[in-house]
């Protein structure tokens, strides 16, 4: 029932990509809405004999999935397109994906960003994990709100209160013990940590939460010291949700503006600020290109997240 | 000088006192069981025992060496935990072989020993199973094998059987006295389950509201409880309340209110004119039709109210002529279908002088 489900609406799709294709774009809105009346007509009559959802909800269901999904699927499409323009489909090209290998800007920013990823969310796994932890163990009262706060603070907050901390704080701090330090790429780390590290703290928790306490008892009371139980049964049975936290911390940072942008001084950019370093002259297709790939990194993060924790998707954190 | 010793315990959280001042020693070998209603604080004190916890006041010594600064994992004493705790990560030769690991012996000594361990719970074929894979009852033989393996002093068991059914709880019942004798270490068995601990037990102390109200032999826990409580939490029991009108060394006469006066044994010291209650199990009191001959002291006629078959006995409840109510038990071993009375039958309770425990507590 769930397989047919599935491939009417794999079909629905494809029909309304195909005459999106087809017409050139111009008859998108009218593919689009005939398509999901379409599909929430078929998949509403099935659903009265088999009750499942009906008509209209289905199609509002429906609705809101195409709101969510057609413009990212519409930029993939459209770095595929061999025109300079993002207006009409008129042919298929891997041009502006060779393109963007060989811009030497574009590399190095994807370095950049992909090295700050990396090391956020390292750093922010490490210090999540232990926060997770103890707020399982010891249930703290103040530690939660210290760490979920970033976490739901605005970003532009977190990003202005960062720039002055490092400018009027950090930096003449460090300056008397003869440190140089400006904004650069230690100081976009820095910043990512901090709003990352309440997302793994969130995962772990959640991890640790429906599990049996007497399982570390049990540890110590054969024979294992702290660190030992830690080492050899807390950790084995908290890496699901400590290697989602991580994935999650780096689609959170390689994805990152708003902070980054406060954070990174001149001259280091990442990807999504040379991203919009290029929009602001026009929106080409090798944007399309770079955003198709971020994308798709992400999209794999979070499935690989969401297959080692699956709790994690059950909205219960 | 005893194994175990725990001296005037106390363990307070916030206005409850969940241990309050208990004092006993535990020998070796022995299979000690702590038996009380839940929230009488023998958890609390296998806990402390185990060092997972401390004493607010009071001393546990382990052959006479205060125990109070050395953790858990110093502790020459394991857990069985109700839950059993199995590593869910590990196979079961791995959770078995986890204490050994700990205590630094060789990968071949480790091995020769996980093999007898498995071989003692009867799992020689499932030592590379997960514990998911296996039925609880195998599971709790893992969690035994795992604790004993490494040869504690004491083996700690919280309610072990608990989460079994009634059928395989017999069998681990059996399984776990022939273990004890075999390994010859001494069990401290925590439950709330009477049962469990007349069964399987060499001592018990049974507690209630952080205290030890009684620490016997099963047989004499049974047969002479010292208070209420412990004749009412052991076994069923009929209780009246009374007065005691003369006393003859352990022969006792108690006035019941509606009964008359009551031959019982009590204990040396009663006094004529305190009141006592007196208690007698179900199994003592016999029934005969209404002028049937009895050559018993104590006879009271009434009528059957209820009965329940069990099987192997018969519970009959009796209500006594003088508004009290009292049951008995009769066993159901004459061949054929059993049954002796019916509901409404005008009967004769009677039971032997020395049947009655006088308690004044």
């Amino acid at each position: 029932m769930r397989k047919l489900a599935l491939g009417i609406e794999a079909l629905a799709i494809a029909v309304l990509f195909g005459s999106f294709l087809a017409s050139g774009g111009k008859l998108l809105l009218a593919g689009a809405a005939a398509a999901l009346l379409a599909l929430a007509g078929v998949l509403g009559l099935a659903g009265k004999r088999r009750e499942m959802p009906g008509f209209w909800l289905w199609f509002v269901s429906l609705l809101a999935y195409a709101f969510l999904y057609i413009p990212l699927v519409i930029v993939v499409i459209f770095s595929f397109n061999d025109s300079k323009l993002n207006a009409e489909w008129v042919g298929f090209t891997t041009a502006w994906y060779l393109k963007l290998f060989s811009d030497e800007d574009m590399l190095r920013a994807a370095l950049n960003s992909l090295s700050i990823a990396c090391g956020a969310a390292a750093i922010a796994t490490v210090l999540g994990t232990m926060a997770g932890l103890s707020m399982h163990r010891f249930k703290p009262k103040l530690l939660p709100f210290l760490v979920f706060t970033p976490v739901a603070m605005p970003e532009i907050l977190l990003g202005v209160s960062l720039l002055i901390f490092f400018l009027n704080s950090v930096s003449p701090a460090l300056g008397a013990l003869g440190i140089d330090f400006g904004l650069g790429l230690t100081t976009v780390v820095i910043a990512h940590v901090t709003f990352c590290i309440g997302f793994v703290a969130i995962i772990v928790r959640a991890r640790l939460a429906g599990m049996d306490e007497s399982i570390f008892e049990a540890a110590r009371d054969l024979g294992a010291t702290p660190w030992q139980t830690f080492r050899l049964v807390t950790l084995p049975l908290i890496m699901p949700g400590v290697i989602a936290g991580a994935l999650m911390a780096f689609t959170l940072s390689i994805d990152d503006f708003v902070i980054t942008f406060f954070t990174s001084g001149v001259g280091t950019k990442t990807l999504p600020l040379e991203i919009y370093t290029m929009i602001k002259v026009a929106v080409t297709p090798e944007v399309n290109a770079v955003s198709a790939l971020l994308m798709a990194l992400t999209l794999g993060m979070i499935m690989i997240a969401a297959k080692l924790a699956p709790d994690l998707m059950q909205a219960k954190t | 000088m005893a194994l175990l010793e725990i001296r005037n315990v106390t363990r307070r959280f916030g206005p409850l006192t969940a241990v309050d001042d208990v004092s006993l020693a535990v020998e070796a070998g022995e299979f000690f069981t702590l038996l009380g209603p839940s929230g009488c604080g023998k958890t609390t004190l296998l806990r402390m025992i185990a060092g997972f916890d401390l004493p607010d006041a009071g001393e546990i010594l382990l052959e006479g060496a205060d125990m109070a600064d050395t953790p858990p994992e110093k502790r020459p004493i394991h857990t069985v935990f109700q839950s059993y705790a199995l590593f869910p990560h590990m196979t079961v030769a791995q959770n078995i072989a986890f204490p050994l690991r700990m205590a630094g012996n060789a990968p071949e000594q480790i091995s020769a020993k996980v093999r007898d361990a498995l071989a003692l719970v009867h799992l020689e074929a499932k030592g590379q199973q997960y514990p998911h894979e296996l039925s609880g009852g195998q599971k709790q033989r893992v969690a035994l094998a795992r604790s004993l393996v490494s040869r504690p002093r004491v083996l700690l068991l919280d309610e072990p059987l608990g989460a079994l059914d009634a059928k395989l709880r017999e069998e681990m019942q059996i399984e776990l006295i022939d273990m004890q004798r075999e390994v010859g270490i001494t069990f401290v068995f925590v439950t709330h389950s009477q049962n469990e601990a007349l069964a399987l037990s060499s001592r018990i102390a049974v507690m209630n509201a952080g205290r030890v109200e009684q620490l016997d032999e099963p047989s004499r826990l049974y047969g002479f409880p010292r208070n209420r409580f412990v004749a009412d939490f052991i076994g069923k029991i009929n209780l009246f309340n009374g007065e005691i009108v003369a006393v003859d060394g352990e022969r006792v006469r108690l006035r019941v209110a509606g009964l008359g006066e009551i031959e019982a044994r009590g204990a040396a010291g009663l006094r004529p004119g305190t009141p006592a209650t007196l208690a007698l199990r179900p199994e003592q009191v016999r029934l005969a039709a209404i002028g049937a001959a009895l050559d018993l002291p104590n006879r009271h006629p009434g009528k059957v109210r209820d009965f329940l078959y069990i099987g192997d006995v018969t519970t009959y409840v009796i209500d006594l002529q003088n508004g009290q109510r009292m049951q008995a038990l009769l066993p159901n071993s004459s061949p054929g279908r059993a049954k002796f009375f019916e509901v409404g039958d005008a009967v004769t309770a009677a039971w032997p002088a020395e049947a009655g425990v006088v308690l004044t507590e």
